[in-house]
């Protein structure tokens, strides 16, 4: 996932507008301020994440065997990652024994090429789309943009999205930092210059919204000849592919149109069909919280009659190979998009989606993103550089990830390659690599370590009072650290200083 | 029982209370406590912070130090299970350059040995009545680490339960991070106040008088949030809290 220099913004065809993008971002320290300082936001995103998250313990408490099902998904994706070319190869073979079109794109640049050509042979200037993540990961809307097509996003919150002129920022629901109101006014303002406008008295009742966005797309199915989807899943013995949703408009873009093209990242195979048994199940529950989600599509190839009558996959790496070489960060690959570590994670509840600054957010962007971006073979751009850091490690992605990625432990992973670019690029130690090595030689013998204390020490009661650091304006780490919290000053005696005095026999002191 | 405390780093140098309510508990329910003098540190702040080359020196310490006792009892869970998790592999990832010589074969003698406070009272010793009195309200704050990497469930509640006069005030969304995360506290200030602003409003909620956890390391964010704001509710470790006036003090 290369992120090469934009010069013209991509324009939206009939609204003239140009599309919003991540790039830019500034890292996530900073990113996350705008966030934080957002009073609607946080309070949306809180109400939003705990409701979600009271619901999935309780669909998943459900289940007495969740655990072995979360085993068997880890294992079943682990195999499909060992057994990648050869399964990717019987995929291709199904597929084009059904009668669909395989093409193979090494990255983003090569995807949308074969996408734009593809809509091109069929004279279209718009295409429907199903949601899909892999479509933003190559900013496929942009790419269509710039050919003068213009892509109808038809899944409920990416449509509020794309009307609002807005970026993602969950991987479910992403409009999850709009409430209702801002939902109407955006229908109220913005349907129309599209397309089939809301009714003039539209309010913020669900009911209402929901019409309202039925009656805009429906005009937009029955028009569209080209639809575009990703795919959740890719069954390598049959070459069938499924979509899991909940709305339906997947459904309709999957059924409708004469042509349909899939976009696929190459880590969505499972090997059977008796292995989407697993997937199906762990997936709803951690995603919607429902025990089965309402539409399950599924395709092979083109069937005469009935549905597109062209049908071409797009099988899509896109770095996904380099992530594969990383024995540790290669987990990251069995991710089924649930979007369950974001639902939980604490530092996501405050900041929202939009601080990792790309489709992906959260946990799992954390160590996807930069993964992508080729961390593990060269050094980063800033922004990438900070999402691993950008976690305090609690552990909740881990426990409740459907497929056992071990987010802390990839995070943890990603920051040590992070430090070794740093210290290959600079051959001045960075401040933070300085202070690190020093720490460590501190920490190296009891003998420097005591009297590194009784130094702290000191240093704590010159500018402590009462045990205590204050408000003091301070550099770097000292002052992030005060300008909220105050600090205790080292012990007028260390622990150790107090046993070779004590023996550890002075209880009272 | 040969029983020898880690201190560990942080409250060597910040909370040398803590170490002495440890022994002081440990004591008063019969064991002798030693301290290797030549202790210093896990390594979890430099592992965790992207500096595992740092780690390898502080794991063949560690080994060192702690060679040949029973128990190693540590007031801190984040460095019980630093110790547990990741010590292995540190030494194994050694193992090809030879640098530390029998590393792995060290780590694997003295790694099942180490005990967090808890875990060691209430598998090991068998207790949770320790003989400790406290009568005051307390909110108890459950650590990720103690309870996702280490699993030591509810251990502590379980110990608070049975000190005599002491109420336990549960705090409202109790799994969620208070904020602290290690270097993720600066890194990231803006966010881990935010958090830590969150989790200080669930436990204020609660009226307690006194805020406790197992691990000190959370406590001092908590803390400094507390004690910036004004709010007089005391901060303490558990063991400070185990180790409060003893049966005589008991009606
Ligand atoms: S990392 Fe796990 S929890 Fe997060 S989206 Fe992927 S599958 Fe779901």
């Amino acid at each position: 996932m290369t992120v090469p220099a934009e010069p013209v913004p991509p324009i939206h065809a009939t609204t003239r507008r140009p599309l919003p993008t991540f790039r830019g971002t500034p890292p996530f320290p900073e990113a996350a301020r705008t966030a934080l300082a957002d009073p609607q936001l946080r309070a949306n995103l809180r109400r939003a994440t705990t409701t979600i998250r009271d619901k999935r313990s309780r669909v998943v408490a459900e289940r007495e065997d969740w655990e072995q099902l979360r085993l068997a998904g880890a294992a079943i994706k682990d195999e499909v990652l060992r057994d990648l070319p050869a399964l990717l190869e019987r995929l291709e073979r199904a597929v084009v024994a059904a009668g669909g079109v395989v093409h193979w794109a090494r990255d983003a640049a090569d995807a949308n090429a074969i996408v734009i050509e593809v809509a091109r042979a069929h004279g279209t200037t718009e295409v429907v789309k199903v949601k899909s993540m892999t479509t933003q990961e190559i900013e496929l809307n942009e790419a269509l943009a710039i050919e003068g097509i213009d892509v109808w996003e038809t899944d409920l919150a990416e449509m509020i999205v794309q009307l609002g002129h807005d970026l993602p920022s969950h991987i479910l629901v992403p409009a999850i930092h709009r409430n209702r109101t801002e939902i109407r006014d955006i229908f109220r303002d913005e349907m129309g210059k599209v397309g089939r406008p809301a009714p003039a008295d539209l309010t913020d009742d669900p009911k209402q919204l929901a019409e309202a966005a039925r009656r805009h797309l429906r005009e937009k199915f029955l028009r569209a000849r080209v639809a575009v989807s990703g795919g959740n899943f890719a069954v390598a013995e049959t070459g069938t592919i499924a979509v899991v949703e909940s709305e339906g408009n997947g459904r309709m873009c999957l059924t409708l149109p004469d042509v349909l093209i899939t976009v696929l990242g190459i880590e969505k195979l499972v090997p059977t069909w008796r292995d989407l048994e697993v997937f199906l199940q762990l997936l709803p529950r951690s995603a919607t919280a429902e025990r089965m989600n309402p539409y399950t599509s599924m395709w092979t190839g083109v069937t005469p009659g009935d549905g597109p009558q062209e049908f071409h996959l797009v099988l899509l790496d896109n770095g996904r190979t380099d992530v594969l070489s990383d024995q540790v960060g290669r987990q990251a690959l069995r991710c089924i998009r649930c979007s369950a570590c974001l639902n939980v994670c604490p530092v996501y509840e405050r900041t929202g989606g939009r601080a990792y600054g790309s489709p992906y957010p959260g946990p799992i962007g954390a160590i996807l993103t930069p993964q992508l971006r080729g961390i593990a073979h060269h050094p980063v751009d800033k922004q990438t550089a900070s999402l691993p850091f950008a976690s305090s490690l609690c552990g909740a992605c881990f426990d409740a990830c459907p497929v056992r990625i071990d987010i802390p432990e990839v995070l943890v992973h990603l920051r040590a390659q992070v430090v070794e670019h740093a210290a290959r690029s600079h051959r001045i130690p960075t401040p933070e690599a300085g202070s690190m090595a020093a720490a460590g030689w501190v920490l190296q013998t009891a003998r420097r370590l005591g009297r590194a204390e009784r130094l702290a020490s000191l240093g704590g009661r010159v500018v402590g009072r009462r045990g205590a650091i204050g408000r003091l304006p301070a550099p770097g780490w000292a002052g992030a650290w005060l300008r909220r919290r105050d600090l205790r000053t080292p012990a007028r005696e260390s622990f150790r200083a107090w046993w070779r005095r004590t023996g550890g026999r002075d209880d009272a002191r | 029982m040969r029983i020898a405390l880690f201190i560990t780093c942080f409250n060597d140098a910040l909370f040398p209370d803590v170490g002495q309510a440890v022994v002081r508990v440990l004591r008063r329910l019969g064991h002798e406590v030693e301290f290797p003098a030549a202790q210093t540190c896990c390594g979890q702040m430099h592992f965790n912070s992207g500096y595992r080359d740092a780690c390898i020196p502080l794991v063949d310490g560690f080994t060192a130090a702690f060679a040949g006792y029973d128990a190693i009892v540590t007031p801190s869970p984040s460095c019980a299970a630093m110790v547990r998790h990741h010590h292995a592999t540190l030494a194994a990832s050694d193992a090809a350059t030879r640098a530390h010589p029998d590393l792995q074969d060290r780590v694997a003698a003295v790694t099942p040995r180490v005990y967090e406070l808890t875990e060691f009272l209430v598998d090991v010793l068998g207790l949770t009545d320790v003989g400790a009195s406290f009568p005051h309200t307390v909110a108890f704050h459950r650590t990720c680490h103690s309870v996702r990497l280490l699993g030591i469930g509810d251990r502590p509640e379980r110990l608070l339960a049975a000190v005599d006069g002491l109420t336990l005030s549960p705090v409202p969304r109790a799994d969620q991070c208070c904020g602290f995360g290690g270097t993720f506290a600066v890194k990231n200030a803006d966010t881990s106040i935010a958090m830590g602003d969150d989790k200080v409003a669930d436990i204020l909620s609660t009226g307690a008088e006194v805020l406790t956890a197992a691990d000190t390391s959370c406590l001092m964010h908590i803390g400094g949030l507390l004690s910036r704001s004004g709010s007089p509710m005391r901060v303490m470790h558990l063991a400070e809290i185990l180790a409060g006036p003893g049966p005589e003090a008991r009606r």
